[in-house]
């Protein structure tokens, strides 16, 4: 019924003056000065506005009090243990929790607690380090990479695709087999190792989040005030560049500490004398049967610092990528 | 109150009764920072037939009228009050399958953005087809009837066209294979959210043209959304004027043109620019004692031994990786000469692809030319050493199309604004403070923004921000990159008066960028027309807009929307 429409009417409808002239009681809407500017707001720049978002979300509170009590840990051991992790005795190997050794004892008699406690340090020194090595290195090869393009950024691209092509495994345990590499195992070998392996990621993301904004009008701007090409593209291009970089790094930062242990349990990463959850769990393996326990626990903590660390950069890419939030 | 009793005496007298009515019409978008209210007591008849136009800055809730119509608005928004009546038929109370009956069939929509609104993976004719076979409107010879369909949108081999994928089309065909599956089911009703927004002038006029044609061929209603009121006045019968969610006039078109009742819309009448019939005056320079010193006529007299910027035989070619040997060479820019005379304007007017921003960029030096020589105040530009080019800096300024872009996001406006004065190295803190105060002041900026960042001002108050920047160097030219394009008319107007007081106030130059011919007529002195990277016509203002030369500048005269209006001159 209602197709019909009635087409013969129309003519002579648009011919009808029955249209009314209406005009709405002008203190219903008031008018407003044009394109006025709201002065009441606090001015928020777009950091202080992600750091109001990220605030409030349940998973960074979570994440940031798990990461800074790892951070007290491995900066003050001796607040929450006052045993040797070192002094171990034999008598009380692979024994149960008992009074001020809560998390009983290893095969060679040591205190699991204290143990646990101590390999913090050695666990996020090496997170942290390869972190700021994989930022630097990768960040500036991707950001010149990007900003100046042609035959660099050929060449630079080809170099991060040998290195991506690389497993991260077999590479460490080639580097780890080089004579001066072996003979002075320690934190910065592990750390060195991982960012030779770990910087073509960063790259990629810094490359790709400068070239997206190498063209942008500001730049440009800047560039017709006068402003040189290197210093447009650090005073404009890597600023704006970076929040890819703040997830992807905070990511890593967890990744790094899982690559450590893998390394530490193959006897590739850090020696027996540097404590480490790694370490530990390498020699708990042995004694998996009768007291599994002592695997556990460091394992705990490793899941818990590296699960912190990826709800972060969850945590801050929803707050500095609105368009990737969930609704 | 007396709005009810208006509607009850049309539908005793007049005997079809209305296609599409919104009465009181409340709509209400649900935010993290609790409910909003888009749209208020918002009232709409269309007849059959009827064109129908609703007017609004963005924001004003003109879309989103439009779109409760046709139930697409987005999740977290409701009808929170009143009735849509189509043909009678309440669609607020309607389920979901009514409404997906009625869109295609009796409701066709057209998107605003032709680029993002096809889909790129699928063929144009597909898509058409998947309209029709949507609505069961398919005959036995589909690609016959999907041919027809497209070439009634007037596109021209419409058979072959209907194999080709969207990024195959230009914008202006998009437009129109976006009309064709609009009307390719003869709805009733067909809604156009700003149709022709996204194109140039002169593919707006055929769109809407053709538009208007097929519309009365099938009787089918429009109801148009605009933020242009001379192109609203131009093609409807019926303004609606939309003003932060509410109707703030309606009424016969050409009625609320000439006697605009409130004050919003005579704020849009008094600034929409394809009204405007000349160029503003500063009012500071119509004040009494500039006047007294310099008149208009002697200001011209004496400018006119000195050529600014001299442009001659300025050719630009970018050479085309071609798919075979050296590829094609493309020319850009052809043999383009002008001269700008200091203290006054020049615009360089013409369609997208006409080379007119790659002139701009060979004037501020960001992009060398192939040929041709570009002279600023007697030094050539092309032969420029790297502190000559650092001092040219200076004394030469953009101002950039996208308000979004220009500005850094992580810069506050103070930063933002002092950056030109840091670089070239003026002033200590101190005075460069109070120069950025100044600025502020200037382009009329309280100077408690000098903290906000550009992610808290509008594109006007962006555009203004970036005026400044442009003008902390004092620079005697500046060049404008469609400056204006990006805002709506209020804001637009605003900020070609701020561009026309600077020019009075400090005796700037400027070189205006732009695609609106209507926008020219406000600002400039002279016209540069261009087409296909040459020059077709340059001349003064008046001679170009009063006695066009070529066929090309005739057409975009034409092409301005209500410019065939006729208004009584005390209005304009």
């Amino acid at each position: 019924m209602p197709e019909n429409s009635p087409l013969r009417d129309t003519q002579s409808l648009r011919a009808l003056p029955k249209m009314e002239h209406f005009v709405a009681d002008i203190e219903q809407t008031p008018l407003q000065a044009t394109d006025s500017l709201n002065e009441q707001a606090a001015p928020l720049s777009m950091w202080a506005e992600a750091w109001k978002n990220l605030r409030r979300q349940p998973l960074f509170i979570i994440s940031a009090l798990l990461i800074l009590l790892a951070l007290v840990v491995a900066f003050f051991p001796g607040l929450f243990v006052q045993v040797s992790p070192t002094q171990c005795d034999l008598i009380n190997s692979n024994a149960g929790p008992s009074g001020g050794h809560p998390l009983g004892f290893t095969l060679q008699g040591c205190d699991v607690y204290a143990r646990v406690i101590q390999g913090t340090q050695a666990s996020l020194a090496v997170g942290v380090f390869s972190t700021i090595g994989v930022v630097i290195i990768g960040g500036i090869l991707g950001a010149v990479a990007g900003y100046y393009g042609g035959w660099i950024d050929a060449v630079l691209a080809r170099l991060a695709d040998i290195f991506f092509a690389l497993p991260l495994i077999l590479g460490a345990i080639v580097i780890n087999s080089l004579p001066y590499v072996r003979e002075h195992r320690s934190v910065w070998t592990v750390v060195a190792t991982l960012v030779v392996l770990g910087w073509p990621q960063i790259a990629r993301i810094t490359r790709g989040a400068v070239i997206e904004v190498r063209n942008a009008d500001f730049v440009v701007a800047a560039k017709s005030l006068g402003v040189s090409r290197v210093k447009a593209l650090i005073t404009h291009v890597i600023p704006n560049s970076l929040s890819p970089v703040i997830v992807i790094a905070t990511v890593s930062l967890g990744i790094f500490i899982v690559a450590e242990a893998t390394m530490s349990f193959l006897g590739i990463g850090l020696p027996g004398s540097v404590m480490s959850w790694g370490n530990d769990i390498a020699s708990a393996q042995t004694s998996l049967r009768d007291n599994p326990t002592t695997l556990l626990w460091p394992a705990l903590a490793l899941s818990i610092t590296v699960l912190s660390f990826i709800m972060l950069g969850d945590a801050v890419r929803d707050a500095l990528d609105p368009k990737a939030r969930k609704r | 109150m007396s709005k009810d009793r208006v509607q009850i005496t049309e539908e005793a007298t007049s005997e079809p009764r209305p296609l599409l009515e919104l009465r009181d019409l409340a709509i209400t978008f649900d935010t993290s920072s609790g409910e909003v209210p888009a749209v208020r007591n918002a009232n709409l008849t269309i007849m059959p037939g009827e064109t129908v136009a609703i007017v609004g800055e963005s924001g004003s809730g003109k879309s989103t009228t439009a779109l409760a119509a046709i139930g697409l608005l987005p999740e977290n928004g409701r009808v929170s009050g009143g009735r849509i009546l189509f043909d009678g038929e309440d669609l607020t109370k309607a389920d979901s399958k009514r409404i997906i009956e009625l869109r295609g069939r009796s409701i066709g929509m057209v998107p605003q953005d032709p680029m993002s609104n096809l889909n790129p993976v699928w063929k144009i004719g597909y898509q058409v087809r998947e309209t029709l076979r949507a609505n069961n409107l398919a005959r036995k010879d589909v690609d016959v009837q999907v041919a027809e369909v497209l070439a009634d949108a007037g596109l021209p081999d419409a058979a072959q066209r209907a194999k080709q994928y969207p990024h195959e089309f230009s914008g202006g065909m998009r437009q129109r294979a976006l009309i064709a599956i609009g009307l390719s089911c003869s709805p009733r009703l067909l809604i156009a959210d700003e149709p022709t927004s996204a194109l140039d002038v002169t593919v707006q006029r055929q769109i809407l043209d053709h538009l208007a044609t097929m519309t009365a061929d099938l009787g089918t209603a429009v109801l148009l959304i605009t933020h242009d009121l001379g192109l609203a006045a131009e093609r409807a019968e019926k303004v609606v004027v939309m003003y932060k969610g509410r109707v703030v006039e309606s009424g016969p078109a050409l009625e609320i043109l000439r006697n605009p009742q409130h004050p919003y819309t005579q704020r849009l009448v008094a600034s929409a620019p394809s009204l405007a019939s000349q160029r503003i005056k500063s009012a500071k320079s119509a004040g009494v004692k500039s006047a007294d010193i310099l008149t208009p006529e002697s200001g011209a007299t004496k400018a006119k031994s000195d050529d600014v910027i001299e442009v001659k035989n300025l050719t630009k070619v970018y050479k085309l990786r071609g798919g075979k040997g050296a590829g094609a060479d493309f020319k850009a820019v052809d043999d383009v000469s002008f001269n700008i005379k200091r203290g006054t304007t020049l615009a360089v007017v013409g369609e997208s692809g006409s080379g007119k921003s790659t002139v701009a960029k060979m004037v501020l030096n960001l992009e060398k030319p192939t040929g041709g020589n570009i002279i600023f105040d007697g030094i050539d530009l092309t032969a420029l050493d790297k502190k000559a080019l650092f001092n040219f800096r200076r004394r030469v300024q953009p101002i950039f199309q996208d308000p979004y872009g220009s500005l850094d996001p992580m810069y506050n406006i103070y930063r933002t604004i002092e950056e030109p004065l840091r670089v070239h190295g003026i002033g200590d803190k101190k005075s460069r403070e109070a120069k950025v105060r100044e600025l502020l002041d200037q382009v009329a900026l309280p100077a408690s923004s000098m903290r906000r960042f550009p992610n808290e001002l509008s594109g006007g108050q962006r555009q203004r921000v970036a005026v400044a920047r442009a003008l902390a160097l004092d620079p005697e030219i500046v060049i404008c990159d469609e400056a204006v394009s990006a805002l709506d008319v209020l804001v637009q107007a605003q900020i070609l008066n701020l561009l026309a007081d600077l020019q009075a106030e400090l005796g700037l130059t400027y070189l205006f960028i732009t695609h609106d011919l209507a926008v020219v007529r406000q600002i400039a002195d002279h016209v540069c027309v261009m087409e296909k990277g040459k020059v077709v016509e340059a001349g003064t203002t008046d001679q170009v807009f009063n006695a066009p030369a070529e066929a090309y500048t005739r057409a975009l005269l034409d092409a301005i929307p209500g410019s065939r209006l006729e208004l009584r001159p005390e209005v304009a």
